[in-house]
């Protein structure tokens, strides 16, 4: 069991790293493992927000290890020198955790390639690439992390989270949602269920140069549907695909850097509650999370079993 | 009352081989005897008068302390309970087990007045998963949309969503009604076992599947049919019970209940009829 929300200003922007916060931290009771935060936030545009962590927090039954500061600071070198290497100026770096960086830098070039010269560097992993997305994940409930990287006054027009349960995988920010939608700037995945065929689908996608970091089946929607927009597919029609693409029981959101979708398995197995009205889009796995934001009287429901929607800003 | 420990009578499925060991415990099936009335106390129940109406705002209160101030009411003899700001709390109202007038104005989350025998119960907005879940009876009236799970595994009494549910209506129902003024998700009646389910709008995919019993009226589009369930022709005796169900359930003005859809179970995945009555009971 895990706990997910999501929510989507039209037309405006608010204080999403607040709102989302409450709505997770009234989900924590699903998901006291991690939170993962995928804020959309009102950055200039100008340059790629790379956010990546060059070691682990390690929980129960993850089969990462903690390590010295110092080694931590060693791979932030050669991060630093292979980012020179790909033509990419840091603009601006911030230190988050020992273990974890936000930088902008400069770059105009294949993501995937990208990507992949930064991620050869042992333990490193890039958590997200964009120029709206701030994807940020960590051990502890939704206010822990929040507080420990200063969420609490992210501004922006939508967001996604997730409270998770460790279940399928370790407690570490490998496995914790959101995941990024590698190589695609901007597009995060989080998900409440589990997926059955991940492994044939996973060595179908690797087969087809797709990565995937960690064991945790729900990472395999954000590689499906990031495939699946490679080869041409608008983000909808990818989620439609997934619906018959993807064996198990899920319901997921995913955002871009100007949408926000949500989809549910054909079984109706995992619980969704949806408010939608003119301005704001909410939605999370039990109606308290909408309710810590518009604790006044309002229509909700359920949507229906293998529904797909996807709304704009 | 009968003790299963010690009667050396077999029990009726012990003498067809069912099982042999000797029931003890909380599984041991206890007999009413009215010559042994004075001992039995049905706990948490209270006499309560309907004109004695209070307010209750649940707002900072959990679902434990909110739950526990209702009995705290209804023991003081208050018959209408009005709770305020139930803002999507889980498991508000649960296990009340005598007549009752009780009104949520707001949203209830899951398990909302599940295990409840004989209020009568509105919601004057949203309820979540798994509303009333294992109700025996009362009636209880949903103003707006419900979620999946609906009236689980009800064994008796009327409940009604005015808006539409999710998916899994009446999973295991065992008894009573269940009426859905809206639509209806996939696998609607999936394992009921008796009742009825009326749907005034759509069903999704898988309607009934693996009933063992029961009846499902729909008066929309179906989805599909799951496993075992069927088509019957509608008879006077539904279209009858239909309109007087639809009126008690407040719901479905001047619908044409002629016009719906009836299912039942095939019987060819289960058939209890085939066993005698008591063990159908039993096995039911």
């Amino acid at each position: 069991m895990c706990g997910i929300a999501g929510l989507i200003h039209r037309g405006k922007s608010s204080n999403v790293g607040e709102e989302l916060q409450s709505m997770l931290q009234a989900l924590k009771h699903r998901g006291p493992d991690s939170t993962g935060y995928a804020l959309y936030a009102n950055n200039d545009g100008q340059n790629f927000i790379l956010r990546f962590k060059v070691g682990e927090n390690v929980g129960e039954g993850s089969t990462s290890v903690n390590e010295d500061e110092s080694v931590y600071n060693e791979r932030k070198k050669i991060v630093d020198k292979k980012l020179s290497e790909l033509g990419a100026p840091i603009v601006k770096e911030e230190k988050l955790t020992p273990y974890s960086y936000r930088y902008e830098i400069k770059y105009d070039k294949d993501l995937m390639e990208f990507s992949k010269a930064v991620e050869s560097i042992e333990n490193v992993e890039i958590l997200s690439i964009g120029k709206s997305l701030e994807l940020i994940k960590d051990l502890g409930d939704a206010n822990v992390v929040s507080e420990r990287y200063g969420l609490n006054k992210v501004q922006g027009t939508h967001g996604i989270g997730h409270a998770r349960m460790a279940t399928e995988s370790g407690v570490d920010i490998k496995s914790a949602h959101p995941f990024w939608g590698y190589p695609f700037a901007d597009v995060s995945v989080v998900h409440n269920g589990q997926l059955t065929n991940y492994w044939n689908n996973r060595r179908v996608l690797e087969n087809k140069g797709m990565r995937f970091m960690s064991e945790c089946d729900s990472e395999l929607i954000a590689v499906f549907l990031a495939e699946k927009m490679r080869n041409g597919a608008t983000l909808e029609e990818g989620m439609r695909e997934s619906l018959t693409g993807l064996d198990g029981v899920f319901t997921y959101f995913v955002a871009t850097k100007d949408s926000l979708g949500m989809a549910k398995d054909t079984m109706a197995a995992k619980p969704l509650v949806l408010y939608e009205s003119d301005d704001l889009v909410a939605m999370g796995s039990e109606e308290i999370a909408i309710r810590s934001i518009l604790p006044q009287e309002i229509d909700t429901y359920d949507p229906f079993d293998g529904e797909v929607k996807v709304w704009q800003t | 009352m009968a003790n299963l420990k010690t009667t050396d009578k077999k029990t009726k499925a012990q003498s067809m081989g069912m099982h042999t060991e000797t029931l003890t415990g909380k599984t041991q099936q206890k007999f009413f005897n009215p010559d042994e009335a004075e001992n039995f106390f049905y706990w948490g129940t209270y006499d309560v008068d309907f004109n004695k109406r209070t307010e209750l705002d649940v707002k900072d209160l959990d679902c434990k302390q909110a739950n526990k101030k209702i009995d705290e009411l209804m023991s003081e003899g208050y018959g209408t309970i009005v709770i305020k700001n139930p803002q999507g709390k889980h498991s508000l109202g649960v296990g009340i087990l005598n007549k009752l007038n009780l009104i949520f104005e707001g949203s209830l989350g899951y398990f909302g007045v599940g295990s409840i025998d004989g209020p009568m119960v509105r919601v004057n907005g949203r309820v979540g998963w798994s509303c009333a879940e294992n109700m025996m009876a009362g009636k209880v009236v949903i103003e707006k949309n419900a979620g999946s799970c609906f009236g689980a595994a009800i064994r008796g009494g009327d409940l009604i969503c005015k808006g539409s549910v999710g998916a899994r209506t009446g999973i295991d129902q065992k008894g009573g009604t269940i009426i859905v003024g809206g639509d209806a998700g996939a696998f609607t009646g999936f394992m009921m076992q008796r009742g009825r389910i009326v749907i005034l709008g759509d069903v999704g995919i898988n309607l009934g599947d693996s009933m063992y019993d029961g009846t499902i009226y729909v008066g929309g589009k179906i989805g599909s049919f799951g496993s075992d369930a069927v088509e019957s022709p509608m008879t006077k005796n539904d279209i009858d019970w239909l309109n007087r169900k639809l009126k008690v359930g407040e719901i479905g003005d001047n619908f044409d209940v002629s016009k719906m859809t009836k299912v039942v179970a095939g019987k060819k995945l289960w058939n209890y009829d085939a066993l005698e009555p008591t063990e159908k009971k039993g096995a039911i």
